[in-house]
């Protein structure tokens, strides 16, 4: 076994040196001779018959030279709408966006012409006066509205705007309530907004001579795009790599092979020149996918000590307007609501809606945020019934220590049962309470109070399913030169994974991760690959590396060996050499690797076949679960509604850390991506499904100003279900951040019963609160 | 997102400026360009001709004379924050301009900008009011002319000002040494426009009686509006805690604008809020610190 | 841009294009562009110097941030014409070429200050002017200094801490930035 010297350390990431030289090279930094510059015109409103476009005026402005429609493209397309992108035997088939709309437009951004021009300006000229004949038709925005049995169709060929209903659960729970001491029921509304990385979507695609297509685009899903796109254009493989350039942020945003990557793509082996599209700020806004709306109503019961016995309910989804990959989100929202805790009988009714409005598919967190909100605001519920302590509550709810690894009733949509595989949920409860000084808050209470402050407390517990299968690969390869690349099909989006995965290479190879090279989301280095999602990636690319690392090492010890003449036992690899240790003879990786190659004519050494590489696929047996615990002091300003937080702690279970520095970083990233779902970013639309919020002036992301000092602990219970024991924490950071603030806002406010039910948490909903609840008191 | 096509413009002199604005049909002029470059690029402005000010040096800067202080139209907003004239004659100026944007945008934007613009809630026109600042308007055919900002907006972000009129820059008194200010706004986030905002100066006189008062809201209307009602109810009074919470009052029952994130009721509320702290902020000692 | 050359036609039509010379890095740059190009976009696409980034083009993200004439601007809200003779610094000269990252970007390394490097150019170039003109800036400034630059990966702390560091260290008589 290697000696562990970069894995668990926070070396510095190899990433840095070029973005902050500014030679990072994102999407929109590449362009090629020839290109051509595509602006989309897009549905202006959210239902329409399309009817007919006008594009005399705008074909005739000087440097346009295409503008497409979808019966433009159908001569390269094998299919008119995208495939449906996850696997579904119950979804019905016309439920994939078009390409380019067809005869109608369900949301408000959805592509319906492209213009390609010499400039990026000279195509929105053309795209802005294009002539669009449209019949309008009723939009439906409410999604409570759109799931009634009369409402009318989001789109006229569907039967309804449920597209899928389903239900979890186990246990008997109207049994469980007939037992109950308590029980509460809750009405919550959960909003989310938009993933908004600073990088917008992006594609260059370049035709190649012999019909082929090479496609740079800022995606989380190399390989899934090229899978797509050869269907769609009906391509060899040989014939279409997609490379992924350095990508300025995912979070769910590029989880998805959209319309208009389908429509550049098919546009340059259309008209053979490379063509490139931008996405801008007000398309991430109109048409790159959200994650937003759920309505949840739930009743739980709990015996007289506040344990509970069971919950039941039912769950609205909003899909949107088209399901492009799955219903995932619903899925996991319900399955992820028992949370951390020991749930005995739970029962839901979910049915996912469709409205006119921008499909969803997962941002950061990925429907658990949602789950652990209706959770964490259950157990305040609760909590206040029982006349108990609300993290007495959770504590006499969490899965105790002794029964971990525990077997929840659930399975995750891959059919796996959820396990809960190592961790000890009450040290972490306690850690962070420690870690906010828990004890003293009543003395700060009390000493804020006297200077006109009210200050709250809240603590909320979620658990995220990390390192999603099937597998991720990986190839190790020491090439002729005796440097060491790692290939994965792993995406980066910003969390340094190639620095963890030259850590763990490293240390198998006794190399510093700074001489390793890390080529990821290429499809022409690597045949397999799945991409960045779901937290996976160091769980998953992390234990390939791992294990291809490891049997490059023991090839290149037993060619050393060879060579050296000496026991493979008293050989080992440091600082790029073979050595047998406790002498100076040695012999470098290069010659080794040499050997591995072989010379025209000569004999490999004996029982080595040829190259110094290792090619690994791992399959994770199931998800691996990382809990955390927050904990958020809040000051509420009464008068105003406005909310300062001034203390934040999170204790996060990552299994075992692989940089340290750069877990607690994903950590902050993902709280405070939570504090905008909590308190900040609220996505709205009119009451014609029009978006409203549209600039980043008008939608709020959180900014330095807003948030307090983030002090992260990470827990180390390391995983059994990979070599490495790692967790995903990509996602963790954001899950219950929400019900913790609204949590710490009650207290602050001395409102009990978990009456903030519905997040974004604005001013104005804070002093209509306060206002309620003088009128009750009255 | 790139702006519609259009000519631009750099005169260098400000009458070259104002002949153009004569001349040229749909034109706009361009001073630090925080809102209109914005516009332009999202296509909510498509002027055929941009006029760009930046080149007129004698439309900068900041000088005290005999009508008071003036300041240039195209006097940039972090020009204004850090002005020692400013600090010591009007001080409430530097308070207010710590919200205003950011500062990559105080670097650019301008006073006049600001002005022109009349954004509901920005600062800078609420500052103008409060002072009873005087607004010098010139065009080329008809030469220049004078207004108070009470008369500048005309309604919503539309200034009284004819398509070929620029605006020359602002003069007013300053307050007594000694006045009292406040400057205090609701907004999510820093540097985000106001919810509401409220500034306020409070003069005392020598028996620590108001002698004189100011309050102007943001946010509330179209334009800042003047709380005069307030201010009547505060003169000849000793500064005190019901008296500020009788003037708040005041305020909060203004008709209020609303929209889907604010409602008119809540901003309403808060001009009460705002209003009453202000004054407190202003008169401390008199009042009682802030709750 | 006071004596920008107008080379297009002067009566109608998108043509209008200027050629504007600017002090890039030291070094001073030419190159032609519509009058309606803003200045990243001309920094970027014109001068190749792809460090800047755009995020948002309506002047809220702050990727875009480039100093002209020692002051942080928004490079979506300036077009490339006003910037006609004035000297710019961007990423890209903020440290030697060959040499090794310069006080700040390198404090941003060791604090993890960075996850996509996609908003971090803009904040580099917020900051050079902040550490310049506030040397005694704690953290609430700091806090409220940024509030003009979007980061979605790091929650900022560490962007915080690094600057806090630069500080330190030009106070302790280093470069800071």
């Amino acid at each position: 076994m290697a000696e562990r010297r970069y894995i668990g350390q926070s070396t510095p990431r190899v990433e840095d040196d070029a973005l902050l030289r500014g030679k990072a090279r994102f999407v929109d930094d590449l362009t090629a001779p020839g290109v051509l510059h595509a602006a989309f015109l897009r549905s202006p409103v959210a239902h329409a018959r399309l009817l007919g476009l006008d594009l005399e005026e705008a074909r005739a402005i000087p440097g346009v030279v295409a503008i497409l429609t979808l019966a433009d493209l159908k001569d390269v397309l094998t299919e008119e709408r995208l495939p449906l992108q996850f696997i579904s035997k119950t979804l019905p088939p016309d439920i994939t966006p078009y390409v380019l709309a067809k005869d109608e437009m369900l949301y408000v951004g959805e592509p319906v012409a492209v213009v390609l021009a010499d400039s990026r300006a000279t195509a929105e000229d053309a795209a802005s006066i294009i002539g669009i004949d449209l019949e309008e038709m009723t939009p439906v925005g409410d999604l409570r509205a759109a799931v009634e049995p009369d409402a009318p169709p989001v789109c006229s060929t569907r039967a309804g705007n449920v597209c899928e209903a389903f239900e979890v659960g186990y246990a008997d729970v109207d049994a469980a309530f007939r037992e109950a001491a308590h029980s509460v029921r809750l009405s919550m509304n959960q909003h989310r907004g938009g993933a908004h990385p600073i990088e917008g979507r992006g594609i260059l695609a370049e035709p190649d001579a012999g019909g082929g297509l090479v496609v740079r685009s800022s995606t989380q899903l190399a390989h899934e795009a090229r899978a797509f796109l050869v269907a769609l254009l009906d391509l060899d493989e040989n014939r279409l790599r997609v490379v992924t350039p350095d990508v300025g942020g995912g979070f769910g945003a590029k989880f998805l092979l959209y319309p208009e990557e389908v429509v550049a793509s098919a546009a340059a082996l259309l008209l053979g020149r490379p063509v490139k599209w931008i996405e801008d700020r007000r398309e991430h806004f109109l048409a790159a996918i959200q994650e937003r709306d759920q309505l949840w109503e739930i009743e739980a019961a709990c015996d007289a000590e506040g344990r509970l016995l069971g919950v039941r309910g039912s769950m609205i989804h909003d899909a949107g307007a088209y399901v492009p990959q799955g219903i995932n989100l619903a899925y996991n929202a319900v399955t992820a609501y028992p949370g951390p805790y020991v749930l005995p009988a739970y029962h839901m009714d979910v049915r996912v809606g469709m409205t006119n409005k921008v499909p969803t598919i997962p941002v950061r967190g990925a429907g658990y945020p949602e789950g652990t909100f209706a959770m964490e605001r259950t157990l305040d519920a609760l909590a206040a019934r029982v006349g108990i302590d609300r993290v007495e509550i959770r504590r006499r709810n969490l899965v105790p220590a002794e029964s971990i690894p525990y077997a929840t009733p659930l399975k995750s949509r891959s059919g796996a049962g959820i396990t809960y595989d190592s961790g000890d949920f009450p040290a972490l409860l306690d850690q962070v309470l420690e870690a906010i000084d828990h004890a003293g808050f009543e003395a700060r209470r009390a000493e804020a109070a006297r200077a006109g402050r009210r200050l709250g407390i809240g603590v909320a517990c979620g658990i995220k399913g990390t390192g999603r299968g099937p597998y991720e690969s990986a190839i190790v390869r020491v090439g002729r030169s005796g440097k060491v690349t790692v290939f994965t099909g792993a995406m980066p989006m910003g969390q340094g994974l190639k620095t963890a995965m030259a850590q763990i290479c490293g240390d198998a190879l006794g190399l510093p991760p700074d001489r390793i090279e890390v080529i990821c989301g290429d499809t022409g280095t690597i045949p397999l690959g799945i991409g960045g999602f779901a937290s996976r990636q160091t769980v998953v690319a992390g234990s390939s590396v791992a294990r291809a690392s490891a049997a490059v090492r023991e090839k290149a010890i037993r060619i050393a060996a060879h060579l050296l003449e000496a026991d493979g036992g008293d050989i080992e690899l440091v600082d790029g050499e073979a050595r047998v240790k406790g002498t100076n003879v040695g012999i470098d990786l290069r010659a080794i690797a040499a050997s591995a190659h072989g010379s025209p004519g000569y004999a490999l050494p004996p029982g080595v076949d040829p190259g110094l590489e290792a090619s690994e696929n791992f399959m994770p047996k199931g998800l691996t679960y990382g809990m955390g615990a927050h904990a958020v002091e809040v000051a509420v300003d009464e008068e105003t509604g406005l909310v300062t937080l001034t203390r934040y702690a999170v204790v996060n279970d990552c299994g075992r850390a692989i940089n340290p520095r750069m877990v607690e970083a994903q950590i902050h990233g993902g709280v405070v991506h939570g504090i905008g779902n909590a308190l900040f970013e609220y996505m709205d639309y009119d009451d014609q499904a029009q978006p409203v919020t549209t600039t980043l002036a008008d939608y709020l992301m959180v900014t330095a100003p807003e948030v307090p000092r983030i002090d992260v602990r990470i827990a180390e219970y390391p995983s059994p279900l990979n070599p490495l024991g790692v967790k995903g924490v990509g996602e963790a950071g954001c899950l219950p951040v929400a019900p913790a603030i609204a949590s710490a806002v009650e207290d602050a406010l001395g409102v009990r019963e978990a009456a903030i039910q519905r997040v974004p948490l604005s001013p104005p909903d804070l002093i209509d609160l306060l206002r309620a609840r003088a009128a009750d008191a009255a | 997102m790139k702006p519609a096509p259009f000519r631009y413009h750099a005169p260098g002199a400000f009458d070259e400026a104002l002949a153009m604005m004569g001349d040229l049909d749909n034109a706009k002029a361009l001073a630090g360009g925080q809102s209109l470059m914005a516009m332009l690029n999202l296509r909510y402005a498509m002027p055929d001709h941009l006029v760009d000010l930046n080149g007129i040096e004698a439309l900068r800067g900041i000088s005290d004379g005999p009508d008071g202080i003036a300041i240039g139209a195209m006097t940039r907003q972090r020009v204004l924050e850090r002005d020692s004239l400013l600090a010591m004659r009007a001080p409430i100026f530097a308070e207010a301009l710590r919200h205003v944007g950011h500062l990559q945008t105080r670097n650019r934007g301008t006073i006049g900008g600001s002005l022109c613009h009349l954004d509901p809630a920005a600062e800078l026109p609420v500052l103008a009011m409060l002072h009873d600042a005087v607004l010098r308007v010139r065009s080329a055919a008809r030469g220049e002319r004078s207004l108070d900002m009470a008369a500048f907006p005309a309604f919503y972000m539309t200034p009284s000002l004819e398509p070929d009129e620029l605006l020359v820059g602002l003069s007013f008194m300053p307050w007594p040494e000694g006045t009292r200010h406040a400057f205090l706004e609701v907004a999510r986030r820093h540097g985000d426009f106001a919810i509401v905002a409220v500034g306020c100066l409070v003069a005392l006189d020598g028996k620590g009686a108001i002698d004189r008062a100011a309050i102007v809201l943001g946010g509330i209307g179209p334009a800042p509006i003047r709380l005069t009602a307030g201010e009547a109810m505060l003169r000849g009074e000793r500064p005190g805690i019901e008296l500020f919470r009788a003037v708040g009052a005041e305020a909060a029952g203004l008709e209020a604008m609303g929209d889907s994130a604010y409602s008119a009721g809540y901003r309403q509320h808060l001009a009460g809020v705002l209003v009453r702290r202000a004054l407190q902020r202003a008169c401390p000692s008199e009042a009682g610190v802030i709750s | 841009m006071n004596d920008g050359t107008m080379t297009g036609d002067q009566d109608g039509g998108a043509a209008q294009r200027f050629d504007v010379t600017m002090t890039v890095n030291g070094i001073e740059r030419t190159a032609s562009c519509e009058g309606r190009r803003n200045l990243v976009d001309f920094l970027r696409h014109d001068l190749h110097l792809t460090g800047s980034h755009v995020g948002c083009e309506h002047g809220v993200c702050g990727a875009c941030t480039v100093l002209v004439d020692d002051h942080a601007v928004r490079g979506c809200l300036m077009l490339a014409v006003q910037a006609e003779g004035r000297r710019v610094e961007t990423i890209e000269g903020l440290s030697p070429e060959d040499g090794p990252l310069s006080d700040l970007p390198r404090l941003f390394a060791e604090q993890y200050a960075l996850q996509c490097g996609f908003c971090t150019p803009g904040i580099l170039m917020t900051l050079r002017e902040v550490i310049r003109d506030t040397p005694d800036a704690g953290e609430t400034e700091l806090r409220e200094a940024l509030s003009g630059n979007l980061c979605r990966c790091t929650g900022y702390q560490n962007i915080v801490d690094a600057a806090l560091a630069a500080l330190a260290l030009m106070r302790d008589g280093g470069e800071g930035a």
